[in-house]
């Protein structure tokens, strides 16, 4: 039976998806094909590919390492605040980019409430450099990451924990060999999310580690600044970026379309 | 639920169109005027004052750097007057055909130099931004305020390694003002504005200066003019003075 969909229902449709593709449309327009190559290969914006992957994958590896535990613990094990940590968690999700890296800067910064300590101790300034690029987007990011995978792992049966508990496993060995293979795609698919947020990053990394080329100027940031004196240079970094983020989807549509 | 989707839909319609049309009480001219992220607080009090004189006339502000406003006109963007922070990106806009009249200049901006509040790191002239272990912010070479710092360093032969480049302005304030950074360069403008929270440090470089100008756009009502005009008036220049600017 070949159902018409209501047009009260089809013409909004049919807006939303406009207004989704059509900024998409004028991009691949106006961009500069003929010297699309001349533009990718100048130093600053090698510079940039460059350092956006580095900081992206560096982010990725540390959301990956300190979010998979977080979020079994949130998962599987009941503990007073759960609800609290959750929302904290959740919260750069929703935060301006902005309000995080001025928050980092309190927190981390030269004066800061920890970074005042680390840098009379140790003599390590966090802001300008690359290790805080990369705080800035493990900040945003890593929430994708725990996000996606405890709800992996609370909707895994965990009745196949308990069985191999039963048959004596250690809660350990549990996580390993039975928990971790279970929800392993969507680990990878959390961190396929966490890595294309963290390259993406903008706000937090500009407020908090500042605008350094080499340093802590990652694609976006040179995307950004190329928008003030050079647009074809703008529009080309856009369409890396965009590359990137359908390659990011694609590899995802199993994760999402299909399930 | 069809009843209820057709409901959202026309207060949705009811809503934009509400929006589309303003205000239509008085037989008033909105004017919009596009004008550098530098001028914020300036033009906020020359468009207050301006309306005072002429109450006819509502004065619709809208900041950006200066590049971005020249785009936007390119782009198509209503406005009808444009205050441009230098030659360059004015010159840009009058290249394009947009402007209806010849561009004007009304102020100019020098650059300073600012420190945390008890000056730290103990800066106290131009030379010390070259000092290997002080921290320095300025603006990105992109924007208007980090050309001009680097025409300041090259017209004394300064070699200087800063370690931000900030997107802004206001930007290179916040960093300064948190004692992120040992000394930032900025507008004096910016310093003014700034001096509750930041020490300026001046400094003799009033051989670099940004030009500030202003036009009309083509197709502006003739109540344009009139603000231009308020702009270069001794009451206008009066305004500009008070916020730190230099006049043209």
């Amino acid at each position: 039976m070949n159902r018409r969909p209501p047009l009260v229902l089809a013409i909004p449709a049919a807006i939303a998806v406009g207004l989704l593709v059509l900024p998409l449309v004028a991009l691949l327009q106006r961009a500069p094909w003929s010297s699309l190559l001349d533009l990718l290969t100048t130093s600053t914006v090698a510079e940039a590919m460059r350092l956006s992957l580095v900081v992206s994958l560096v982010a990725t590896t540390i959301g990956v390492a300190l979010g998979l535990p977080l979020a079994w613990l949130l998962a599987r094990v009941e503990f007073p605040g759960r609800a609290v940590v959750r929302a904290l968690v959740l919260l750069p999700m929703v935060l301006p980019p902005v309000v995080g890296g001025t928050a980092l800067l309190f927190a981390l910064g030269r004066r800061g409430l920890a970074g005042q300590w680390l840098d009379r101790w140790f003599g390590l300034t966090l802001p300008f450099s690359t290790t805080g690029a990369v705080i800035a987007a493990t900040f945003v990011a890593m929430p994708f990451f725990v996000l996606t995978v405890e709800a992996a792992i609370r909707q895994s049966d965990a009745g196949l924990e308990d069985a191999a508990a039963t048959l004596g496993a250690t809660p350990m060995a549990v996580f390993r060999r039975v928990t971790l293979p279970l929800v392993a795609p969507s680990i990878a698919a959390g961190a396929a999310l966490t890595w294309a947020r963290a390259l993406g990053e903008f706000g937090a990394t500009v407020a908090f580690a500042g605008n350094v080329p080499g340093r802590t100027q990652t694609l976006p940031l040179a995307t950004f600044l190329a928008l003030e004196s050079n647009p074809d240079e703008a529009i080309a970094l856009s369409l890396v970026l965009l590359a990137v983020s359908l390659v990011v989807l694609v590899s995802l549509r199993r994760h999402w379309v299909l399930r | 639920m069809t009843l209820t989707a057709g409901t959202t839909v026309t207060v949705l319609a009811v809503a934009l169109l509400a929006a589309g049309c303003s205000s239509d009480s008085a037989p008033s001219t909105d004017l919009t005027v596009l004008a550098a992220s530098s001028l914020t607080d300036v033009y906020d009090e020359l468009a207050q004052a301006f309306e005072a004189a002429h109450p006819d006339i509502d004065v619709d502000l809208q900041f950006a750097g200066s590049s971005r406003l020249a785009s936007l006109i390119e782009e198509g963007a209503p406005g009808h007057v444009f205050a441009s922070a230098d030659r360059r990106t004015m010159q840009r806009v009058v290249d394009r055909g947009e402007a209806a009249t010849d561009p004007r200049p009304f102020a100019t901006n020098a650059l300073t130099l600012i420190v945390p509040s008890g000056n730290p790191a103990d800066v106290s002239a131009l030379g010390d931004l070259a000092r290997p272990e002080l921290l320095v912010a300025q603006c990105a070479v992109q924007v208007p305020c980090g050309a001009a710092a680097a025409e300041l360093y090259a017209s004394i032969d300064l070699v200087v390694e800063a370690d931000s480049f900030e997107p802004n302005v206001r930007a290179v304030v916040t960093k300064v003002e948190l004692g992120e950074v040992d000394v930032g360069v900025v507008y004096r403008t910016d310093a003014l504005a700034a001096s509750d929270r930041v020490t300026e440090v001046s400094i003799d470089a009033s051989w670099v200066v940004n030009e500030y100008s202003v036009v009309t756009l083509a197709g502006a009502p003739a109540e344009a003019d009139r603000l231009v005009a308020f702009v270069l008036s001794p009451e206008g220049q009066a305004i500009l003075a008070g916020h730190g600017f230099g006049a043209p």
